[in-house]
């Protein structure tokens, strides 16, 4: 079984009046089916109001599905006895770095997670060393995180999602707020704790260059998935990718673009060495 | 019309432990209706120096000068100003507060003492120019998507009716689409009613595509102040400050050490690839 | 003017006082306040001063430092005074037009300057060799006898350390706002009450909904990471009582008695 099955997963935000009646139905997730294996590196693209981060907050059970099943690592999400195992075992970054630090001191809040979980006293120091050691926050460890950047309030975040020792991470527009720096030193982290330790991960992101990293793309738009597959293959489809608001690499769409004005560049360049692989060949 | 900068420096909580030089010796002089970029890594001072542009932060030493006059003179009138130099902060739907979309547009020119009437055309003009539907007028502003917002909340400035506007990251945040409309509409503004537009961005490509001015902030300084051409010409120099040139600029420079003659100099998408077809036809 | 205020601000160090636990310093500074409010006599006055030098000693704080926190009470201070030292009848010793001062009014004058002078100095010292979130640890802790008679202590324990995260957060937003809504002409300064009370909607609705949102994101946040309640939960820094502390517990009571016995007997 994959890591996290997905179903037909529907979600629907129901807006009442004030007699209880159903004014309007929004749905956001519209029979989605989505497979992780274990240790994979996933992202899930998609422009504001796809219901991207309606589906990341389901990966956590912070929503309950409207129809349709979920399993996470074997157990039935919809089960209420899951609910901490499965929140233990799929951490959750989310977008803005401020409202997610809950301590003054950033090894405390490194703690928070642990804590909860009732992990033991001694157990909780050593978790809080490795963690901020894998997102090379450690020498912080006694600061304030109201001075650190938003790069290093965001990795902070997550290792307070990996100090409780999760299978995987989901993060939720984890760079929307950051500046190209702090955008580059998060990636860097997550892509570390993918390849050397084997977290399982799943980006959801509207940046194209943050995609290219990752083992398969899904794409939403309007609740639905509309592409899957590996970067490559998802990209090479420029012409559909836009229609769904998205955008690809300025890189993919120069080639594209060098394409369709006759050179015979191959589909799909991701990055710059590729293309300039490509064009020396063909010169 | 102009805006001068006669070495301004700016420091934050001068004389305590904090101190901060935010801006060393700025001279800079922007023209009438130009469209001018500043890039430069957080903590570069950009922020501190658009915010002296309005008259929201006063220099610690120096002299601002906006049409030849003296903003800190004692008798200027700084909430005049602050009508004339439209600052859009980053985020700006986060300053919304009124009950509707139009209300909250309107609320700039009555600051500015204009009457019901004149405020309303005012607003009526704005929202038409950032391109918000008619319908989402009269909504309140919490009910509108992050993309519509963020035009409300351009509006709310540009009721103003600047003649100098400055868009802090006005994308931030935005879906590519979401990014691209709205910097169309501005350079629309820009062409149409030439409005002055001074645009702080973290993307290269953006300003690559739009802007005709380029400042390069450092540490308070000024590094580079060029076209975009002259200033990624220093991609090598940009990259040491933490900053670096559109995608397609190293692309250009890798392809000429491989032999291809390529235009180094290209900076958008549209010249890179006019530059490879050129050199791959002849 | 806000940057005088030295309560409530943290100044690290290592010393003995530091490294007290937090439930000591609470009950070193409960027992001290009680002594302010005992001694009567410069004999007593004498064993109050050695007590607190004594600690301010110890805590390695500049004195200076502590004392640029008093700049925040000068006016509390001379107000007391002024009226100790002429309102309190008794044996007169100078009289001015038709303002009396007596032999009473000038020793209350005096005492309860220094009680002040003291009041606060003595309570700087815990917040400053205090870290706000060992304050409300030991407070959580010192308090859990109320957890039974249904005092959800380590739920307002929780509120304040999020709290005290938050208001440098929220500060600097109220001056994000601030400057974005001076920059479409609002005016917070001039007009009068009323005209002022409305100019501050532009700035306090666009905070509430911000604080709303935080509040919802942590909240949300809080869950992700497992947070449900104090039950079950371990601690990262648990308190532990040390050597030094039953020390400082048996000085305690030595000081104390010390007090109590001063005002018999002199």
């Amino acid at each position: 079984m994959n890591f996290i099955e997905a179903r037909k997963l529907v979600h629907e935000y129901i807006r009442r009046d004030e007699d209880d009646n159903v004014e309007s139905i929004l749905t956001a997730l519209d029979e989605v089916d989505l497979d992780v294996r274990q240790g994979e590196f996933v992202a899930v693209l998609g422009h504001n109001g796809s219901g991207k981060s309606t589906l990341a907050k389901h990966l956590n059970v912070l929503l309950a599905p409207s129809g349709g099943t979920l399993w996470v690592d074997g157990k039935d999400a919809e089960d209420a006895d899951n609910l901490w195992e499965i929140r233990q075992n799929t951490g959750m970054v989310f977008q803005n770095p401020d409202n997610q630090i809950i301590a003054s001191v950033v090894e405390e809040d490194v703690a928070f997670g642990p804590e909860n979980i009732g992990v033991p006293t001694s157990e909780i120091w050593k978790r809080v060393e490795r963690s901020l050691k894998s997102v090379g926050m450690i020498q912080y460890r006694e600061h304030s995180p109201n001075r650190l950047s938003g790069g290093q309030k965001q990795r902070v975040a997550i290792a307070g999602v990996m100090a409780m020792e999760p299978k995987c991470i989901v993060l939720d527009e984890p760079t929307a707020m950051l500046d190209p720096n702090g955008r580059t030193e998060v990636l860097d982290a997550v892509e570390e704790l993918n390849r050397k330790k084997g977290v399982t991960v799943i980006l959801i992101t509207h940046y194209m260059e943050e995609v290219v990293r990752a083992d398969r793309v899904y794409v939403m738009d309007n609740g639905k998935v509309v592409m899957q597959g590996t970067p490559r293959a998802v990209f090479s489809q420029v012409d559909t990718l836009k229609s769904y608001r998205l955008d690809v690499p300025q890189i993919t769409l120069l080639a594209h673009e060098l394409q369709k004005a006759g050179l015979k560049v191959p589909q799909g360049i991701l990055t710059r060495q590729e293309l300039v692989e490509a064009l020396c060949q063909l010169y | 019309m102009s805006i001068i900068l006669d070495k301004v420096n700016y420091v934050y909580s001068e004389k305590t432990a904090y101190e901060i030089h935010a801006l060393r010796d700025i001279n800079l002089k922007i023209e009438d209706g130009e469209f001018i970029g500043v890039i430069g890594h957080t903590g570069s001072g950009k922020s501190t120096l658009i915010q002296h542009l309005n008259g929201l932060i006063k220099a610690s030493s120096g002299g601002i000068y906006y049409n030849g006059q003296d903003i800190y003179d004692s008798d200027y009138d700084k909430k005049e100003l602050r009508g004339k130099v439209g600052l859009v902060f980053q985020y700006p739907e986060h300053q919304l507060f009124e009950t509707t979309v139009f209300a909250d547009v309107c609320f700039g020119p009555k600051n500015r003492g204009l009457s019901r009437k004149e405020s309303e055309l005012r607003a009526y003009t704005a929202l038409r120019s950032v391109g918000l539907p008619e319908d989402y007028w009269y909504r309140s502003p919490f009910e509108l998507s992050g993309g519509q917002k963020r035009r409300a909340a351009i509006a709310g400035v540009l009721a103003m009716d600047p003649e100098v506007l400055i868009l802090d990251e006005p994308t931030a945040g935005l879906d590519p689409k979401g990014r691209d409309e709205i910097l169309d509409q501005v350079a629309k503004l820009h062409k149409e009613r030439h409005i002055t537009v001074i645009l702080v961005s973290h993307s290269m490509e953006d300003v690559a595509k739009y802007v005709k001015r380029l400042i390069v902030m450092n540490r308070g300084s000024v590094l580079y102040d060029g076209t975009p051409k002259e200033v990624f010409a220093h991609y090598q120099e940009l990259e040491e400050v933490g900053l670096a040139a559109p995608q397609v600029t190293y692309l250009m420079h890798e392809l000429r050490m491989r032999g291809i003659p390529a235009n180094g100099t290209a900076t958008t998408l549209e010249e890179a690839k006019q530059s490879i077809l050129q050199a791959f036809s002849s | 003017m806000l940057r005088d205020i030295t309560i409530g601000q943290y100044y690290p160090s290592n010393s003995i006082i530091h490294k007290l636990d937090p439930r000591t310093k609470l009950m070193l500074t409960l027992v001290y306040i009680l002594s302010l409010f005992i001694f009567q006599n410069v004999a007593g006055f004498a064993v109050v001063t050695v007590g607190l030098v004594l600690i301010i000693l110890l805590s390695k704080v500049p004195i200076g430092y502590m004392v640029k926190g008093l700049k925040a009470i000068v006016i509390i201070l001379v107000i007391t005074a002024v009226f100790n030292l002429f309102l309190t009848p008794g044996e007169t010793l100078v009289v001015f037009w038709k303002l009396r001062i007596t032999k009473e009014g000038l020793k209350n004058a005096c005492f309860m300057t220094v009680r002040l002078i003291y009041l606060i100095l003595g309570s700087s010292v815990l917040t400053l060799t205090t870290t706000p979130n060992q304050l409300t640890d030991g407070l959580e802790k010192s308090l859990k006898p109320l957890n039974k008679i249904r005092v959800p202590v380590h739920e307002i324990a929780m509120m304040m350390s999020i709290a005290l995260r938050f208001i440098p957060i929220l500060i600097e937003e109220t001056d994000k706002i601030m400057k974005a809504q001076l920059a479409r002409g609002a005016d917070f300064e001039s007009g009068n009450l009323v005209k002022k009370a409305k100019s501050m909607v532009p700035l306090l609705v666009p905070l509430f909904i911000s604080a709303f949102r935080r509040a919802n994101d942590l909240a949300l946040a809080m869950e992700a990471r497992c947070y449900h309640g104090g039950a079950g939960r371990t601690k990262m820094k648990p308190l532990k009582y040390k050597s030094a502390d039953g020390v400082a517990y048996l000085v305690m009571a030595g000081y104390f008695a010390a007090v109590i016995l001063v005002r018999r007997f002199f």
